[in-house]
Order: C-alpha cells, then structure tokens, then sequence
C-alpha cells in the first residue's frame, strides 16, 4: 500500500515533467480510444442501416451514391426512375420485396421520404403514440425529428423542396402528423415517412400548371429508388447483371458499397493510427527522460533507502510504480478525451442525431487504451528502475 | 559490537585495502579518521553489509557479514544499522514523517506511527512533523535525519562527518543529541569525522558516564595493488 502511495508523491514532486508526461501520452491514448470508438460506431451503425437489404434499385450514376443517398439518408439521389420500371422489379421471379422510396423534399432539415409502410417494417420501427399513415400527406416521424422539432400528433407542416433546409416551401400540400416512432439508434429517428404518394401530390400541386399538365405528370410518375429483398441469396449473381445491362436503372449492394466505404475510410483511419502511434512513442520517450532524470537526481535517496534496508528489487518496484501512476492517470484521461474528441466530431458534423448517435459507448476494445497505457509506461520505465536496481552505494556514499 | 580481525576489501580494480583490526564492545565508541581515500567511506559500507568483506572475518552486532545472503544483509541492516549520512539525503517530495514513514517501508514493514512521533519527539522536533525538508533549518534537517536513523533502533549507529561546516556551539549541540542517542539506544557509535573538534567532547562525555575510553581507528593505508601477503 504505502508503496502505491510513495510512488505517487515522488511522481507529483516534479509537477511540471509530470502533467508534460500525463498530456503527451494521454493524448496519445485519447487518439486511439477516438479511432476505436469511430470505427466501432461506424460499423455499428452501417449494420444496422442496412437492415437486411439485399439491392438498392436507382437512377445510373455512383453506386456508392445511391447507397449514401438511399439508405444511410447522407447524400443525395443521383436521379430518379420511373414508377413503371420499379413495377416491372416486382415481377421478377428473383425478388421477394421492392419498397419504393422518393426523396426530395425536407421539413427543417430531415427528409421526407415518401414509401410503403413495409419500409417502417424493413427497420423494425415501433409507434410509441398514433398510427401508420393510410392517406397521402399523413406523416410519421422519427423519434429524433419529433423531439428536435416538438412535432404532436395532428400537428401540420409544410415540407420544402430540396434534402436540405432552406428549399421553397410547398404552400398549399401540409403534412399532417399521424404517428411517432419510438427511437431505434438507426437511420429512421431522422426521418419523416408518408406514402409515396404524398410525394407526388406535394410536387404536381406545386409544379401543375393546370388540370391537364397535372395528368401529364400523374402518367410519368417516379420514385427515386427501390429497395429490394432477395427471394434467394442467388438472385445476387443475375439480379444486378440484370437491371444493370437490360433497364436504365443501376443495382448497388449496400454490404459490397458500404465494406469499400469502410476500406477508404479504412486509409484515413491508418493515418490518424500511425500519427497516434507516433503520439504514444513521444510519450514514450518522454516519460523514460522523465524518470532516467528523476534516478539520476534522486541517487543519493535511492541509495540511502539501501543503507536503510531496502533490497534493490523494492527500490526498482518504487520507480516503475511510479511509472504504473503514470500510466493509469494517463488511461483515464485519454479515455474521457477519446469519448470527448467522438462526441465533439458529432457535434462538429451535425451528426449527433444519426452515426455518432448518443452519449459515451464503453466497448470492450477500449481495454486496449489502459493496455498501451501500461505497456508504455512500463516499457519507458524499465531501463531507468534497472539503473535504479543496480546503484551503486559505495561510490554514492564517497560522493560528498 | 564490533569485531574485525585481518579484514580486507577487494576494489573491482584489484587493488585492495587492509584495514586495521577492531575490538568495539556493545555501547562502545569509534573514532573513524583518515584522509580522504582512505577507506572510511568502505569501512562504513562494510560495517552496514553493503558491501562484503575479500578476506578476514567481520562481526558486527554478533552477525558474521558475508555469510548471509544478500536479502537477508538487507534485512539484517534495516534491524541493526543506524546511519546518518553526511548530506542528509531527506527526500524532498516527501514531509518530516513520511520521510521517517520511508524507513518502515524500506524495512518492508508497516509503518508505526507513534513510533514516527516519539522518535521526533525525542530530539524535539515533532512539531515539524508535517514540514517539507526544504522548510527546515540545517540542524532542524540533522535532528530529522537522525530521528530517521534511530527509528529502528539499531544497535549500532554510523555517523558520517555528523559536525563537518557547522561553528563550535551547533557542533558540540549535534554530537551532544547524537550521544545521547547512543545512550538512549545503548548502541555502538562509529563517527567518520577528521574534525578536530569531536575527540575532546565525546572523551569528556564517556568520561562522565564512567564508560570505556574512546577506541580511534586512523586510517592511512592507500590501496594496494595485487594480493596482500
């Protein structure tokens, strides 16, 4: 005990080396736990977004795009297609399910996206108050939306075109509020849902000229994409190949578009490792100068401990327990620092409400943060406890 | 008590020091003396078992040195040895009664600390108990590291130049609480000093007590090289 407690003295004698050693190698660590929490948010995430769909159907353009756009709800549509074309899907003897989905329009920032109610199913969404829609421009709201914009049942919006806030404001069309979801973490708590024809109705009493212009509209109705659910985990080898050379629309995989995202993210992340790598050698090397200096200053103590009965073994133990405070002090801090940084970088993107949803995650990766924590601080002190383990006396009771 | 007959000390050099034989019975005192170089800095180590002995037979307390392993020496010193060195050597992050707390943990035992208190007492300095050595005063510091050395109550004390830069009136003060120590402890005092000051205070001091003459050990001999005969 008391070992613990001198360690922790003669560590806090040298206040200044101290908090260096502490802010050098807990930052170092608050990298790593920021990268471990990222990564480990990112995929969870992606996990859940893609909720068991099997093919993404849109206009031609960036595959990754239509997956950004259509499911993770972070970009926008390359195009749109025809209801017709996504009719003819459905026929398919290879799909099981195609749900519609049209986007365009926004209320203060969260999309509208018009659907079948099959897409709250797809998610696994529950109503916490009201019911799914069974009209057009009947809306269910995300449990983020309703708490972001105090959204009631029976209240009555009136979205705006474009994904973003900002757009022209559909005057005539307002939504009414008919349901709220309960939250799920995923991408559906940022969402407002209403039948795909809501959409329609928004943009043909918007866009109508007249009576006649509105029929023309109604015939080349489109949805912005479809997603779509294998029958058979077969249907992947012909199903893309399909839609890809014999329609106008392409087939992106989400798990194939979302594992190359991982991967190019997957770079940066190396980077910001190897810069954290570099962070935690520093540390490293300054917590092995900090402690060399403090044997060198402290001979005369060190060997007076011996004179007072310390074997050299107890002594070494002092030093690389002092290293150990080092360490521990150092973990705790990169941890709450590393959850700081992922909550910052929420705040900082706006994403607080979608991937980096919710407050500090605690994985069990994040051990590895006290492990390098340890192994640094130890590694650094080995030499200097070594040097302290072989001191010599004699030459330190001569030296007047 | 001390007991050395045909001790010598073999340098990593090669070269090697003979040192003089010594009868000290228990409560005895030392007088150390010689230039520097001499070997009383390694006559002192020998003494505390930290180092051991080339040749001859060394009894210090009753224990043979050399004979016992090396934790054992260390344990054995803890129990046995009082020393208080020349530069004092108070750990400067620590206060007055950690710095004492520091020989109970160096003695690998729980720390006592009314014993901590009384042997600051004793030399009339526990109400800096709670001081950093940086706020003492140089005799303030000594009594510390004296209580230090006296903690264990060893039988045997080792002083180091214990009235080196000190004028007349705070030297015959140190040696006086360093005696009385002695006596408190009943241990054997072996004082390195080639202060002229010292012999005459504790001559008169033994001779007041009645005690057993002051033994002096002057040592001169320069190391030899190669094997004594």
């Amino acid at each position: 005990m008391s070992t613990l407690r001198f360690a922790w003295r003669y560590l806090w004698a040298r206040p200044l080396a101290a908090t260096l050693n502490v802010v050098l190698l807990s930052l170092g660590l608050a990298s790593i736990a920021f990268l471990l929490l990222v990564a480990q948010r990112v995929e969870a995430a992606f996990d859940r977004d893609l909720a068991g769909i099997d093919v993404v159907v849109g206009a031609k353009g960036s595959p990754m795009q239509l997956i950004l756009s259509g499911v993770l709800h972070l970009d926008v549509p390359p195009g749109n297609i025809s209801l017709e074309a996504v009719q003819a899907l459905t026929n398919s003897p290879l799909v099981a399910q195609v749900i519609p989905v049209s986007l365009g329009d926004n209320f203060q920032g969260y999309r509208i996206v018009g659907t079948s109610t099959d897409y709250v199913a797809l998610y696994r969404g529950v109503l916490t108050r009201g019911v799914l829609w069974d009209a057009p421009m009947q809306a269910v709201v995300g449990a983020a939306v309703a708490r972001k914009l105090g959204l009631q049942l029976g209240q009555r919006f009136v979205g705006s075109h474009g994904l973003g806030a900002g757009g022209h404001a559909h005057g005539d069309s307002a939504y009414q509020v008919v349901g709220v979801l309960a939250a799920t973490g995923g991408v559906l708590d940022r969402l407002i849902l209403t039948d795909t024809a809501s959409v329609w109705k928004a943009h043909e009493d918007y866009s109508a000229a007249d009576d006649e212009d509105r029929k023309a509209m109604e015939a080349e109705r489109e949805v912005t994409m479809a997603l779509v659910r294998y029958k058979s985990p077969l249907a992947a080898v012909s199903f893309p190949r399909w839609v890809n050379t014999s329609t106008e629309m392409q087939a992106a995989a989400p798990a194939l578009e979302v594992t190359r995202l991982l991967h190019m993210l997957g770079l940066g992340a190396d980077v910001l490792r190897a810069f954290a790598g570099m962070l935690l050698l520093t540390a490293g090397l300054s917590v092995f100068i900090a402690l060399w200096n403090a044997v060198r200053e402290r001979r005369g103590d060190l060997a007076l401990l011996r004179m007072l009965g310390a074997p050299p073994g107890r002594i070494a133990t002092l030093l690389l327990t002092e290293a150990l405070w080092l360490g521990l002090v150092s973990a705790l801090l990169g941890l709450a620092l590393g959850q700081i940084f992922v909550l910052a970088l929420g705040w900082m993107l706006g994403l607080d409400q979608s991937l980096l949803l919710a407050g500090a995650l605690w994985p069990l990766e994040l051990l590895w943060v006290p492990a390098l924590a340890l192994a640094v601080s130890l590694g650094a002190a080995l030499l200097p406890a070594l040097g302290a383990y072989r001191s010599n006396v004699l030459q330190l009771l001569q030296s007047r | 008590m001390i007991d050395s007959k045909d001790v010598q000390f073999a340098y990593s050099g090669g070269a090697r020091l003979q040192f003089p034989d010594v009868y000290l019975p228990q409560g005895g005192v030392l007088l150390l003396s010689g230039p520097s170089g001499s070997g009383k800095s390694t006559w002192l180590a020998l003494l505390a078992g930290l180092v051991a002995p080339g040749a001859g037979s060394l009894q210090v307390a009753g224990q043979a040195l050399g004979a016992m392993g090396s934790l054992k020496t260390d344990a054995w010193r803890a129990q046995t040895i009082g020393f208080l060195p020349q530069k004092l050597h108070l750990s400067a992050a620590l206060t007055v009664q950690e710095n004492l707390a520091l020989a109970f943990w160096a003695a690998g035992r729980a720390q006592d600390r009314a014993r901590i208190f009384a042997a600051l007492d004793d030399l009339g300095v526990g109400d800096l108990a709670q001081r950093l050595p940086a706020q003492l005063s140089g005799g303030q510091a000594q009594r510390v590291a004296l209580a230090r050395a006296v903690l264990m109550q060893p039988r045997v004390l080792l002083a180091d130049e214990p009235t080196a830069s000190l004028d007349d009136a705070a030297a015959q003060d140190a040696l006086h609480v360093l005696w009385a120590c002695t006596q408190r402890l009943g241990a054997s005092l072996v004082l390195a000093t080639h202060d002229a000051r010292v012999a005459p205070l504790l001559e008169r001091a033994l001779a007041e007590k009645g005690l057993a003459p002051l033994q002096r050990l002057s040592l001169s001999a320069t190391p030899s090289k190669g094997r004594a005969p």
